[in-house]
């Protein structure tokens, strides 16, 4: 069983060993002759204004937990989706009754957050 | 089909070295293919000097991001900054390891399939690993400390993980019909015939797939995260050199294997027309190779042809198609995806009530958002506003 992931684990080698060449072939084969012009912040030109480490709009702290929600129901759907045929087959519709009422109890909170402005973005 | 341990190691080495340097020229196809296909879609030539109708434009391109100067600004949060381009890239490559390109091939006796790993949890794998793709684009932004480059970065995770969801359940209709999370299983299940292929059982979820993965990997009309106009480069504007060129092949290898992905789930894989099945063991597994790229290279194609034909959207636009259209019409394609199983256990009626039901889910929707639209506020206009104003 656990060898099955011994390719990924020699995928993964192979593409940080990929990454790190990159990074350092580009380190050591490209010129160096920066300026103070280079190596200050980018803004179009213009001499920088302020700071860029400032607030925030809130929205995007919203769309962070309501992602965070939606995608544990995601999680559970999984497994059940994949014994949904085997139980229909041997114990009838209470796996689709029970997922039924678990997507509905989510879907009227989808609803209360639509209601509540969270999903809308102006 | 268990292969000795060493003969798994060699295999899996070659089919390894073999599959990334493929999706490696494939990223230089694609960026010529970009070019070209731009070309002819807006009629100019597209790139035609270096090389025979350039097809050595990209090589070029690539030697010279890589003799650029590797630029670290001053201002930079600097170990963040120098890894967030192997974060993102690393990610992109592995994903392509459980992708199925083919059927088997029978060398020296021992049947290797065509896949780096068959593991049982294909599906999961898939999603766990793009979803770590956005860590790159938020910590590079991050640590870039530009104004431009953290903007495309907050844009983009709020842009990736809200379409994350859509990529997630819609796969869902799909795994309740085939009882399996192996992308070989689910492929072989679809069988050799285009009207038996999952994108016409599943054809809302089918759509609402590509959406967000045009989505995932921020190409128009979803490119708000590099917006040019408005953010320069977005979360890599801070970039030079092979760094930039990292995270330019990270997103045109999400797009190989996101088609690949997709060819696999809803187009029957490699199968077509018992085409695969043509030609002793050796022969049969080079044929469905090809009939895999094939498909592939229509869906990168379809990228392309996106991307020249649909305007941006506006930022509000982009979160109310993933939260109030595409989550909603994936949620009812489950539901009625099960339900209609375990009623009938008829494939037909499924894929015929799925059509139905995105439908009346898409006129529900529209009508409670025209329904529930504020009046836009009517402007001062002139003289007339002047003149009320300045009686009262």
């Amino acid at each position: 069983m656990l060898t099955d992931y011994l390719p990924i684990l020699l995928l993964l080698v192979f593409a940080i060993g990929f990454a790190a060449v990159n990074l350092a072939l580009t380190h050591l084969i490209g010129p160096k002759k920066s300026t103070q012009a280079k190596l200050s912040v980018y803004e179009s030109g213009v001499q920088p204004v302020g700071d860029t480490r400032q607030r925030i709009s809130i929205r995007f702290g919203l769309i962070a937990m309501l992602f965070i929600i939606f995608d544990i129901e995601v999680v559970f759907l999984y497994p059940w989706a994949i014994v949904f045929k085997k139980f229909t087959e041997n114990s009838g519709y209470f796996i689709l009754i029970e997922m039924l009422v678990f997507i509905g109890i989510l879907f009227l909170g989808y609803i209360y957050a639509w209601k509540k402005g969270g999903l809308s973005w102006d | 089909m268990d292969l000795p341990l060493n003969v798994l190691i060699i295999s899996s080495l070659i089919k390894i070295v073999v599959v990334v340097h493929i999706l490696l020229i494939g990223v230089m196809g694609m960026i010529l293919a970009e070019r070209k296909v731009s070309g002819w879609i807006q009629d100019r030539h597209g790139p035609n000097r270096v090389g025979p109708w350039g097809i050595l434009q990209p090589i070029a391109d690539g030697i010279k991001f890589l003799l650029k100067e590797d630029l670290v600004p001053d201002h930079v949060d600097k170990p963040v900054y120098l890894l967030a381009p192997a974060i993102i890239l690393v990610p992109a490559l592995v994903t392509c390891g459980v992708v199925p390109f083919g059927s088997s091939i029978t060398v020296s006796g021992y049947e290797i399939p065509l896949q780096i790993a068959d593991i049982n949890i294909g599906v999961l794998y898939i999603l766990a690993i793009t979803s770590l793709g956005v860590y790159g684009v938020v910590l590079g932004a991050w640590a870039s400390n530009n104004k431009y480059s953290l903007l495309g970065g907050l844009r983009s995770s709020a842009q990736m993980i809200s379409y994350e969801l859509t990529l997630g359940l819609s796969l869902i209709g799909v795994l309740i019909l085939s009882s399996s999370l192996s992308l070989r299983e689910i492929a072989i299940q679809q069988g050799s015939y285009p009207w038996t292929w999952n994108f016409l059982i599943h054809f809302p979820a089918f759509l609402a797939f590509t959406t967000a993965a045009f989505a995932e990997t921020n190409r128009l009309p979803f490119d708000l995260a590099e917006a040019e106009q408005e953010l320069v480069g977005g979360y890599h504007t801070e970039y030079s050199s092979m760094k930039f060129a990292m995270y330019f092949m990270a997103e045109y290898m999400h797009m190989i294997v996101g088609s690949a992905v997709a060819v696999t789930l809803f187009f029957g894989g490699w199968q077509f027309f018992g085409l695969e099945t043509v030609g002793g063991p050796f022969w049969s597994g080079l044929i469905s190779v090809g009939i895999f790229f094939v498909k592939t290279a229509f869906f990168l194609f379809v990228f392309i042809w996106v991307r020249w034909t649909l305007p941006r959207f506006r930022y509000d636009q982009l979160m109310n198609l993933g939260w109030k259209f595409l989550l909603p019409i994936t949620l009812a394609s489950i539901v009625v995806t099960a339900t209609v199983w375990a009623f009938t256990q008829s494939k037909v009626l499924v894929g015929i009530l799925n059509v139905v039901v995105a439908c009346i889910v898409v006129a529900i929707v529209s009508t409670t958002l025209v329904m529930t639209r504020e009046p836009e506020p009517v402007e001062d206009r002139g003289i007339l506003s002047f003149t009320k104003e300045s009686s009262s």
